[in-house]
């Protein structure tokens, strides 16, 4: 859309602009010549709001010469060409007016006494061409900064968004609807233990339902509902998951984004140990890195290259990477690798500590 | 096909002890009903049902080795089928393959009661001829990503990856893969809608082509020529797969 044409109040301000000019132009001639008010009004106010009109087009070259990434020659060259084929054709209006209006009586030998000035116009008309020409450049300017402006803010909403999403993507349904199955079958032959099961089952919901609104917690909380989480599978799948814990004490009090390590320990579950006959392990390992100050964790478990594919494989990972590169940037790393039957997913973020949030 | 007496034979497929327990418990107030065998993978259920051919039986969809959908494409339905499973997503497929019913975990005495009762009217009535439910078991819009092929009660997996050629066989395909021949009892129409187009191409009325393994095309004969696979296999060529074969080979090019 055209910044002025489309926009009746600009228009209005610009053309009111260019009124101003030609009582300008106006008071020049009728001072300096022989013209009359009425007759300098009449030829100079129609010329000047035409002439407006035309320089309007001067946005459509403007838009295609963007100020960046174009050289000083290139920017000052097709304007100024512009600008001296635009006053020509000004110049040669402005002579036919005068003829025409000539024909009238009132106007008689206009052109004549006004021909003197004629001289002034092309100059005028280039200056005023490539004054309009700043014009659009600043509006252009403020324009991408405004866009600029609104696309970090959809930025910023949609991460929001992705977040959230994430978070509640993350507790499975069928993980609940698994746990709950093997309750109901512990509650005739093992009746304790189907108690123990219900209560670190609860305990996984209660840690989980916390962590809503909260966007870093300490390393050790995120570890404790996996252990959680893990008590329940333990039962689930019996002697088949076995799980090694590896921590540095220096990186528990490090802060994370809430359920980053669980979805991992949960895909390592469903995808690796879950398709494992023999069952299998998990190991994880976290510990600081003393040169960039960042923790280092990696999450490793043994899977069957061969097992029947699943449909929702992937999406786990993909947003824990997702979240990882919102709230970090370039300042973490993920990877993830498949070696044979290991299954290997590495992350490295900054340390930060509590102290440093607060 | 129901032997001693009239009991009914039962094997419970399930990789989780906890959720075969359940059906076990259950099972246990129907005298009528014999646990023939407990399966807790793909490749056991495969052997077990092939040597036992029970009257009945309850699977799990997620499992090692081969989910329940393989399964049954490699033992038929020649029996009555109850899904177990905690995913809800696959009951549209499940009765595809006409299965009974389809329990969604956790489930209880009286949901147990009822697909029983279905299972029970099926096998009393008549069961639907095996044939009829191949390649049905597989999600609509999605290409296969292996093929599972039974040799007697041992199960091959194919990724399609190392699948070179499939070629009809009367009611079989033979599925050439690394330098040996797998039969399975599918019909090449089937096999072939099974497999990613952009990846196997039906070059003739009896076989299927892996596309990466095609390296060149000679004329042979009026109107036929020969694909000459990497590991120099020649495969016969009809004039319409001639044109398919073309098209996607300048297509690549």
């Amino acid at each position: 859309m055209h910044p002025i044409l489309g926009y009746p109040r600009r228009l209005g301000l610009y053309l009111f602009a260019w009124l101003i000019l030609s009582e300008l132009l106006f008071y020049v001639v009728t001072f300096h010549s022989g013209v009359g008010w009425f007759e300098s009004a009449a030829f100079f106010f129609p010329l000047c709001i035409l002439y407006g009109f035309v320089c309007l087009s001067a946005w459509y070259s403007c838009r295609g010469i963007p100020i960046e990434g174009t050289s000083f020659s290139g920017l000052v060259f097709p304007h100024l060409l512009a600008a001296i084929i635009v006053s020509i054709f000004w110049l040669v209006l402005a002579k036919a007016m005068a003829r025409i209006l000539s024909n009238f009586p009132r106007f008689q030998g206009l052109d004549q006494r006004i021909a003197g000035d004629f001289r002034l116009l092309p100059a005028i008309g280039v200056l005023l061409y490539l004054l309009v020409v700043a014009l659009f450049y600043v509006l252009l300017a403020q324009e991408a900064s405004r866009e600029a402006e609104q696309r970090e803010s959809k930025a910023r909403v949609l991460a929001r968004d992705a977040e959230l999403r994430a978070l509640k993507a993350q507790v499975n349904p069928h993980f609940l609807f698994n746990s709950l199955h093997s309750i109901s079958a512990l509650t005739s032959s093992d009746p304790k233990r189907a108690r123990e099961m219900c209560i670190a089952l609860a305990d996984f919901l209660r840690a989980t339902l916390g962590l809503g609104e909260k966007t870093l917690i300490p390393l050790q909380e995120e570890l404790s509902l996996i252990h959680s989480f893990l008590a329940v599978e333990k039962i689930r799948f019996g002697t088949r998951l076995q799980m090694e814990e590896n921590v540095d004490q220096q990186v528990l009090d490090c802060m994370v984004p809430p359920l980053i390590l669980q979805p991992l320990i949960e895909n390592a579950v469903a995808h690796g140990i879950a398709n494992l006959t023999e069952g299998g392990w998990i190991r994880l390992h976290a510990g600081y890195l003393e040169k960039n100050s960042s923790v280092r964790i990696e999450v490793e478990n043994t899977f069957d290259p061969e097992a029947p594919a699943r449909r929702k494989s992937g999406v786990g990972l993909a947003n824990v990477r997702q979240r990882l590169d919102t709230r970090y940037g370039n300042n973490a790393r993920f990877s993830v690798e498949k070696n044979g039957e290991l299954f290997h997913v590495g992350l490295v973020l900054p340390a930060e500590r509590r102290a440093v949030m607060a | 096909m129901t032997q001693s007496g009239s009991k009914l034979r039962a094997v419970i497929v399930d990789d989780e002890d906890l959720a075969r327990q359940v059906i076990r418990e259950l099972l246990g107030e129907h005298s009528e009903i014999e646990i023939i065998a407990e399966c807790a993978n793909g490749f056991e259920a495969v052997k077990a049902v092939t040597e036992l051919k029970p009257d009945l039986l309850f699977l799990d969809i997620q499992m090692p080795k081969l989910d329940g959908f393989e399964v049954l494409e490699l033992i038929g339905t020649n029996m009555a089928i109850v899904f177990a499973t905690a995913y809800d997503q696959h009951a549209l497929r499940a009765f595809e393959v006409h299965a009974v019913d389809y329990l969604l975990k956790p489930f209880g005495a009286e949901r147990f009661e009822q697909a029983l009762n279905r299972a029970k009217q099926r096998i009393g009535g008549k069961l639907p001829p095996a044939a009829a439910l191949k390649a049905s078991t597989r999600a609509a819009g999605e290409y296969a990503e292996r093929v599972v092929v039974r040799d007697g009660t041992r199960v091959h997996i194919i990724p399609v990856t190392k699948l070179d050629y499939a070629e009809a066989q009367d009611d079989y395909v033979a599925l050439a893969s690394e330098g040996k021949k797998h039969l399975k009892q599918q019909t090449i129409s089937s096999m072939e809608s099974s497999l990613d187009p952009d990846r196997f191409l039906r070059i003739h009325r009896s076989y299927v082509v892996n596309l990466e393994r095609v390296t060149k095309i000679e004329p042979f004969g009026k109107d036929t020529h020969l694909a000459i696979l990497s590991d120099g296999t020649r495969l016969p060529v009809s004039r319409s797969g001639y044109g398919r074969l073309r098209a996607v080979l300048d297509a690549k090019t």
